[in-house]
């Protein structure tokens, strides 16, 4: 009964420091990312900065903004915290892993969006609706790949569950498995694209005629504005974290003991570190593309993951 | 040294020698010079397999026995006189200027080294072999399809060097499949497992009959191109109208024969390990689709030599239909129409060569009035199509009556395409005859210099099958027979 | 059995073998010249690299001399004749249009999905731990072959063939240990002159018709055959297959 009441409470505070770690892997890919372009730095922890001021700001809205509009913020917010919920952070086997789905994953996100376009749409601007149709033409590209590459690993693992997934990868040691490297690259693009980073979108700047995912939130201030940039944040930091469950889960603890976990939380943040780090250099070397290529990134991406599912069933089964 | 090596390496070296003095004039000679010693060691090879029967030679590389020494025979001969038909050709073109000395010694040179490509082919007891030595004669042949660097030629040229290039891929494939197939059941002597002589022999009848199928399509589609099967035959009639016109003769007269061959040898093959008629049935299918399709496509050319590519196809498209059906009668039939329909082909090409330039062009409605301008021609163009469309006293109306008799046996209901087959080709043919031999020549037509003796020669051969088979040809065509079917027509 | 059982040599084989079916795929979708070469090189030495693991893995020497082979005129002579061809003739920079790229891409993909069915009735017969490669080796011949199919530059055109061919010899080796001595040299040096040719087919087709763009070609369609009843006097001029020139 003890040891379940610590495994929940376990679970909690991984959600927790989820969170509340998120703007610091935001700060990170910042600071790396001027000093490789040869500008001053901000402190790693400028963006809990940002998001104490716009929280402490006084809240202007749109007069023809309905409840639809103040609610959005909440609810993209919760949709992220669930999903933030189910991760493996630092440890397996939480309890908190039962419903630690892929699928539900996915959806997650799925909902997020849906309403965030929702809010674009609901101001009546011209930018709202501009970023709302964009938003989800990328969305439906990018969704199918990354259902895909998902499947690819559940379909190694016998199961759409992170948590046993990734205890299974753990447990297999490195095999070289051609499913997951494609995988991996279509997992990367995808979390590219659904990130708002170059060379889809990007996230620094707010020219009208580019950008996706600000163009929706430009109505958004204050309190609001601060919940939706740290649900972006924890997305970003979600799919960092699914990547490396995936691909390079050693280290995370599989017991609950303490130097387990204390093993698992520095392993967790120097791979984190050094992705920002490969994040940095893809936008430094990669300018932003047009955006009626963004398709056909995304379509690339696709292949790349029906490729890693036929590889997967050509090559690493059956014989 | 035997005769087989002299059969091929007279080619070959005659091709290298030709390769340095092709364009000086002798070098039309020496062409026949080769082309006469190749027949004549052809020849006597052929007499003396004929009496002792088949022969491995060359540590198992070589394997001659009654099917393709009669190829090879044909093979030399038709190659010899298309070269006594080219030397006043190809002078003619030099003069014309539309060859230069450079693409001359070209056009020498590869003359002979795609006979030795396909005598290779024809003659190699290795199906790796065999497929080495027919990409070689494509390779080969591509440039002179485009000797005339015309936009047109380069275009035919590219078609014919890529269409194919795609097809004998497939067929490599197959290849590797039978040799994946056989590696297994035979093991341990790798290089001796594509042996025709080792698959054919007892080991072959239980190679894995899903492997030796798969193997089978990938052949039939590979040399299925090269023979012109439709829906492949796209190069065919690029490359035979726009090349020069003693290639025509020999693509279509004799290349598509090797590729014949090459598809009957695997053909046996699979009949003797899948003991169904799968390969039958599908060079059937393809060979009655390919007749029928090229019979109606006769009819709408207005180049004369594309045309009687056309032709070509149909009569493959026969021959294959022929094989298909196995069966001593249908294969007697076959090898037969194979023979005559080489003849007269590559005579009908040689006649056709003169009538161009005589008129000066390849459109049917600008060639009128050979006959009054130059009676040897318009006789020749006149005869020679009169035999492949199938009259008789001509050895084609044997051969296709042979067929069709066999038809009627095995699969009645086939005869009626067969015959509204005939009847469309017919027509096809005759349509522009009349005119082209007959009609009111041009002002300014003059006779030009013509050999009419290969053709005169052809045309005998084929009267003569047409009238009596002589007694040693027909049992060296039984022998092939009892060979592919497994038993005797007579 | 699953590739985690396998050895560190064979889980080598199979991810290089995906590479290279990876590498067919990127060529299907890259209308550049330079990088389409390049990446014809890349999948040349992937296949070679597969031929020496095999070679390992199984103990047979003599897949060394395919290694070779395909070393030396995929990953060396071919892409380099290429690539000074391209740059003689001043078209390294080219890129060529590719119409409907996902619908390209979503066709390769069937093609894959056909060769393992195809593969699946064959696959049974070798006794190799990687066995299931031959998949990959039919579909990345099927593969070159729809390059060749959809391109319309003669370069493509030709790097889908050659493509094929890699495919073929990569099928022979992971089925039956390569093919006998004497037929792989005899391939080699077939492929070798087709490169050739090729080479010369550019100049050419570049003299002829200004470009490598054989999607232009239409003279000898059965479609375009000049119709009878016109006039025959100006037909010579407009280019037909002869020069004008008096009958002599």
């Amino acid at each position: 009964m003890d040891s379940e009441l610590t495994a929940w409470a376990l679970a909690a505070a991984q959600a927790l420091l989820f969170i509340a770690a998120a703007p610091l892997l935001a700060g990170w890919v910042q600071r790396v990312k001027c000093h490789a372009q040869n500008r001053a730095a901000p402190a790693v922890w400028q963006p809990y900065r940002n998001l104490a001021k716009l929280l402490r700001k006084k809240m202007l809205l749109a007069e023809n903004a309905s409840w639809l509009f103040r609610a959005v913020p909440y609810i993209v917010f919760g949709a992220m915290l669930l999903a933030a919920a189910v991760v493996p952070l630092i440890a397996v086997n939480l309890p908190s892993a039962a419903i630690a789905d892929m699928i539900v994953l996915v959806a997650f996100f799925a909902l997020a969006r849906f309403f965030t376009a929702l809010a674009g749409l609901d101001i009546g601007t011209a930018f709202g609706g501009m970023g709302a149709s964009r938003e989800m033409m990328v969305s439906a590209l990018a969704e199918p790949a990354m259902l895909m590459a998902v499947f690819t690993l559940s379909m190694t693992a016998s199961t759409t569950n992170l948590s046993v997934a990734t205890g299974y990868v753990l447990q297999s040691g490195l095999v070289l498995r051609p499913s997951f490297l494609f995988a991996l690259l279509a997992l990367t693009m995808v979390a590219v694209a659904e990130t708002s980073r170059v060379p889809v979108d990007n996230p620094a700047t707010h020219l009208e005629l580019t950008m996706l995912h600000e163009a929706m939130i430009l109505e958004y201030g204050g309190r609001h504005l601060a919940l939706i940039e740290w649900a972006s944040q924890i997305k970003l930091m979600i799919y960092s974290v699914l990547i490396v469950d995936f691909f390079f889960p050693w280290g995370i603890a599989t017991g609950f003991s303490a130097a387990a976990l204390a093993v698992g939380a520095l392993a967790v943040a120097a791979k984190l570190m050094l992705l920002a780090v490969i994040l940095v250099v893809w936008e430094t070397v990669l300018a932003k593309m047009r955006l009626f290529r963004v398709p056909q990134f995304l379509g690339f991406a696709f292949m790349l993951s029906l490729l890693a599912m036929l590889t997967h069933v050509v090559l690493e089964t059956g014989g | 040294m035997t005769l087989l090596e002299v059969t091929l390496l007279v080619p070959l070296l005659g091709g290298l020698l030709l390769a340095v003095v092709g364009h000086r004039p002798v070098a039309g000679w020496i062409n026949v010079a080769v082309g006469v010693v190749t027949f004549g060691a052809a020849l006597v090879m052929a007499l003396e397999v004929f009496a002792r029967g088949p022969q491995l030679s060359g540590g198992r590389m070589f394997y001659i026995d009654a099917f393709n020494v009669y190829l090879v025979v044909l093979t030399a001969f038709v190659g010899l006189t298309t070269s006594i038909f080219s030397r006043p050709y190809m002078r003619h073109e030099v003069e014309r200027g539309r060859v230069t000395d450079r693409r001359l010694r070209l056009y020498h040179s590869m003359y002979q080294c795609f006979l030795f490509s396909m005598l290779l082919a024809l003659s190699t007891n290795n199906l790796g072999v065999l497929w080495v030595a027919m990409e070689l004669a494509t390779l080969t042949t591509v440039l002179l399809v485009s000797l005339y660097r015309t936009p047109e030629a380069i275009e035919a040229a590219w078609k014919y060097f890529i269409l194919c290039g795609v097809g004998i891929a497939q067929a490599l494939f197959g290849t590797v499949l039978i040799y994946f197939a056989a590696e297994n059941k035979l093991g341990a002597d790798r290089d001796d497992t594509l042996l025709w002589t080792v698959l054919h022999g007892s080991a072959g009848a239980n190679l894995d009959p899903a492997v030796i199928t798969l193997a089978f399509v990938f052949l039939l589609v590979g040399y299925g191109t090269k023979v012109g099967l439709v829906p492949l035959h796209n190069w065919l009639p690029d490359a035979h109208s726009e090349g020069p016109t003693p290639m025509s003769a020999v693509l279509s007269g004799l290349l598509l024969n090797v590729a014949l061959y090459a598809l009957v040898r695997v053909k046996m093959l699979v009949d003797a390990s899948l003991h169904t008629n799968l390969a039958g049935h599908l060079m059937m299918g393809f060979g009655l689709l390919s007749f029928t399709v090229a019979g109606l496509f006769l009819h709408r050319q207005h180049d004369v030599k594309r045309m009687f590519s056309y032709s070509s196809i149909e009569h493959m498209g026969l021959i294959t239909f022929g094989f298909g059906m196995g069966g001593a009668l249908a294969t007697f039939g076959a090898l037969l129409h194979m023979t005559v329909h080489s003849l007269t082909k590559s005579a009908i090409f040689i006649t056709v060569g003169h009538a161009c330039q005589l008129a000066g062009t390849q459109r049917i409605d600008q060639i009128r009035g050979l006959i009054r301008t130059q009676p040897a021609i318009g006789w020749g163009l006149l005869i020679g199509t009169v035999a492949i469309a199938g009259f008789p006293p001509f050895g084609v109306f044997i051969s296709e009556f042979l067929l069709l008799m066999a038809t009627m046996k095995s699969w009645p209901w086939l005869t009626i395409p067969l015959l509204v087959g005939f009847g469309v080709a017919f027509a096809g043919l005759f349509r522009h005859m009349q005119r082209m031999v007959f009609g009111e020549p041009p002002p300014k037509q003059k006779p030009v210099e013509a050999n009419m003796l290969p053709v005169v020669v052809h045309l005998l051969l084929v009267l003569l099958l047409g009238l009596a088979i002589p007694g040693f040809l027909s049992r060296w065509f039984e022998q092939a027979t009892v060979l592919i079917s497994g038993a005797s027509p007579l | 059995m699953g590739v985690a059982n396998l050895g560190l040599y064979n889980q080598a084989i199979i991810l290089f073998a995906a590479l290279a079916l990876f590498t067919s795929f990127i060529m299907l979708a890259q209308g550049r010249m330079m990088p389409l070469i390049f990446t014809f090189a890349w999948q040349g030495l992937l296949l070679a690299v597969v031929s020496v693991l095999v070679a390992i893995v199984s103990k047979h020497p003599e897949l060394y001399v395919s290694a070779a082979l395909t070393f030396t005129l995929k990953v060396v002579l071919i892409p380099w004749l290429l690539y000074r061809l391209s740059v003689q003739l001043n078209m390294q920079y080219d890129a060529e249009a590719i119409e409907h790229p996902t619908l390209l891409l979503l066709g390769g993909v069937a093609l894959v999905i056909f060769s393992y069915f195809v593969a699946q009735s064959i696959v049974h017969l070798s006794g190799l731990a990687t066995r299931n490669t031959i998949a990959v080796s039919i579909a990345i011949e099927l593969l070159g072959m729809l390059l060749m199919c959809v391109r319309k530059s003669a370069v493509a055109q030709v790097i889908g063939f050659m493509s094929m061919e890699s495919g073929i010899f990569f099928a022979a080796v992971v089925s039956t240990y390569g093919m006998p001595l004497v037929v792989e040299l005899g391939v080699a040096f077939d492929i070798l002159v087709a490169a050739i040719l090729f080479g010369v087919f550019f100049f050419h087709l570049r003299d002829s018709f200004g470009s490598l763009n054989v999607g232009q070609f239409n003279r000898l369609s059965e479609a375009n055959q000049p119709m009878p009843l016109r006039d025959a006097a100006g037909e010579h001029s407009s280019g037909g297959p002869h020069p004008p020139g008096e009958p002599s």
